[in-house]
């Protein structure tokens, strides 16, 4: 028996997830894993958005700031457990996406990352500035989940590092499973055709309109679980988790990995959390390595650094 | 009324330099089809640049002029480097890369300046001038008069001489342009020169009003963007209104509304301009070709 390319994918991140703790040297290293998974699962949202459907989004931390103050905020206002407001958070990004989406989804190219930054941009700015509700830029505190404390009921003792290692993880498994379930069904080989020709597209029968808003509520509900994930394993929130930085950087992890590929992407999620961990003596440079790298990587590597590394490999075994 | 008349007043001189930030998008987006997201980092080196030569111990003219001639040759090597060696890639891949762009000389600038605010000292003074009830600072004055002369001297470039009708001509067809024996190379380049040098015009005259500090590019960008956008894409004289009416907007918005929102305009302005009348006041219908 073969294994689909599918199978493989879901394959190498369960490996890479079971073994990698084999060689953590302390438990400091779950976080940073923990870490990737939750920016991985906000990238695989964008490979179904942009890799899929060609569409860009300069905006999505403001869904990654709507799940994550859902979390902080639900709970002490209407008594929500964190996990319900977890979904609900989730809900309520799917639905801001709806509505904002119709309008937006209409434009392309430059015209619709601009309307993207304006949207993120406009809930960053919300957060910041209603401080009674949000605490501004100051941030707010973010209850516990809770969960932790019935699993070590059970039996089983995990470390709090451990735990959110273990529950990112999960998250990180389904959704991966669920976007490379989606690629070779209709609507993701909708997405993928209108990607190519938007006209060639709906003159085959596809809903262009309908498809394209589609990948972009799916791709808010995935930025938005991961921005309630950050918040719950923090304990607190700042209105940074909605800002222009962390929408550019949701993109570069795509674009970086291979934004075509959902185990691409979350490689490059991987790079570009690490790269901070590594670069700590020289924080300065920070900013210079990733603007340097989002233009090496799209003048060279158009595809991303995984498919065109597998590219090359192709190339050289023929 | 006075308290309106100063809106109003500060209102235009945000908007002259929104104005001419627009002028640079407008600039570079005729003669390559790209949007350029670093627009605004050229009004932040502007800034800088002559903050550091004058700490130097430059004289304040030549700090300026030493700012706008090295923004244009940054502008020059950007398009080189990385737009040239991209054409042809999808827009997505050109956002990316004149994002990065912006990142990376934002970078570049908090290491080789600083993360302070800083300001350098008005052309004629800080005593305010009082104009029709209200007070305006003569630096406004330079602004608003910068930008006039910019947009007129643009003007008569593209319309009078050689050279500019051959950036026209590049901007409305490249390869008709080619084909007629236009350097397009050299087109392209001295598109990029000018619209960086305007940037960096615009980051030296506003300054001594706004302060300049490594960060500031973004928004000045976004800013330039939704002028132009207001305007029409890709005409000179809408970036000249949209930069206006945005600035004006934005102080009314200020004054009678809410001062943590008045950022929010632009946004706002983007997407009522994008939903309502795509073309912008100006601009061309665009359309599709199959």
């Amino acid at each position: 028996m073969t294994l689909s390319s599918k199978q493989a994918t879901l394959l190498v991140l369960v490996a890479l997830m079971a073994l990698s703790p084999l060689f953590f040297p302390s438990g400091y290293y779950y976080r940073i894993g923990s870490l990737i998974f939750v920016n991985g699962l906000a990238v695989t949202g964008i490979v179904i958005l942009t890799g899929y459907a060609g569409q860009i989004s300069l905006g999505h931390a403001g869904f990654a700031g709507i799940g994550a103050y859902a979390c902080a905020l639900m709970p002490p206002k209407f008594g929500v457990h964190p996990a319900l407001a977890m979904v609900l958070g989730a809900a309520l990004s799917g639905s801001v996406a709806y509505v904002v989406g119709r309008p937006i989804l209409r434009l392309k190219g430059y015209y619709l990352a601009v309307a993207s930054l304006g949207f993120g941009i406009l809930v960053s700015m919300v957060l910041s500035n209603e401080t009674a509700l949000t605490g501004g830029p100051d941030g707010m505190k973010v209850p516990e989940l809770g969960l932790r404390a019935v699993l070590n009921g059970w039996g089983l003792e995990l470390t709090n590092p451990q735990f959110w290692y273990a529950l990112s993880g999960l998250f990180l498994l389904v959704g991966a499973w669920l976007a490379l379930n989606l690629y070779d069904s209709p609507s993701g080989r909708a997405l993928r055709a209108l990607h190519g020709s938007e006209v060639a597209a709906s003159t085959v029968g596809i809903d262009v309109a309908a498809a394209k808003l589609n990948a972009f509520v799916i791709s808010a509900i995935y930025a938005s679980l991961a921005g309630s994930l950050l918040a719950l394993q923090n304990r607190m929130v700042t209105p940074d988790v909605a800002g222009y930085m962390h929408s550019i950087e949701m993109v570069t992890m795509a674009v970086l990995g291979g934004s075509g590929s959902v185990l691409g992407a979350i490689f490059g999620a991987g790079i570009l959390t690490l790269l901070p961990q590594v670069l700590t003596v020289f924080q300065q440079y920070e900013q210079v390595m990733l603007g340097l790298i989002m233009m090496l990587v799209m003048i060279f590597l158009r595809d991303g650094l995984l498919p065109s590394l597998a590219s090359l490999m192709r190339g050289r075994g023929e | 009324m006075s308290e309106t008349m100063q809106f109003l007043l500060s209102g235009i001189t945000v908007g002259a330099v929104y104005a001419l930030v627009a002028l640079g998008f407008t600039i570079i987006y005729n003669a390559s089809d790209v949007v350029n997201f670093a627009q605004g980092e050229f009004v932040m080196l502007g800034g800088m640049i002559t903050v550091f030569a004058h700490q130097a111990g430059l004289p304040l003219p030549l700090a300026a002029l030493m700012a706008i001639v090295l923004t244009a040759a940054i502008g020059v090597a950007f398009n080189k480097l990385a737009i040239e060696t991209a054409r042809g890639a999808p827009v997505v891949s050109v956002i990316i890369i004149t994002i990065g762009a912006s990142i990376f000389i934002q970078g570049v600038a908090q290491i080789v300046f600083d993360k302070q605010l800083h300001r350098f000292p008005a052309i004629s003074g800080d005593d305010p001038i009082k104009l029709l009830g209200a007070t305006i600072l003569p630096q406004s004055l330079w602004v608003i008069a910068g930008a006039l002369v910019i947009f007129t001297g643009l003007f008569l470039f593209f319309t009078k001489t050689l050279l500019g009708r051959a950036v026209l001509a590049t901007s409305n067809n490249r390869i008709a342009a080619q084909l007629v024996g236009i350097n397009i190379n050299f087109v392209m380049t001295l598109s990029f020169a000018l619209s960086a040098g305007i940037g960096a015009l615009a980051g030296v005259l506003i300054t001594p009003i706004t302060l300049v500090s490594y960060q500031v590019g973004i928004a000045v960008a976004l800013k330039g963007f939704a002028s132009a956008m207001l305007g029409g894409m890709g005409n000179p004289k809408g970036a000249l209104v949209g930069g206006l009416l945005l600035g004006l907007m934005e102080s009314l918005t200020a004054g009678f509304i809410s001062s943590q929102y008045k950022d929010a305009v632009a946004f706002v302005v983007i997407l009522a301009v994008l939903f309502a009348m795509p073309q912008g006041l100006y601009g061309r219908k665009s359309m599709d070709r199959v």
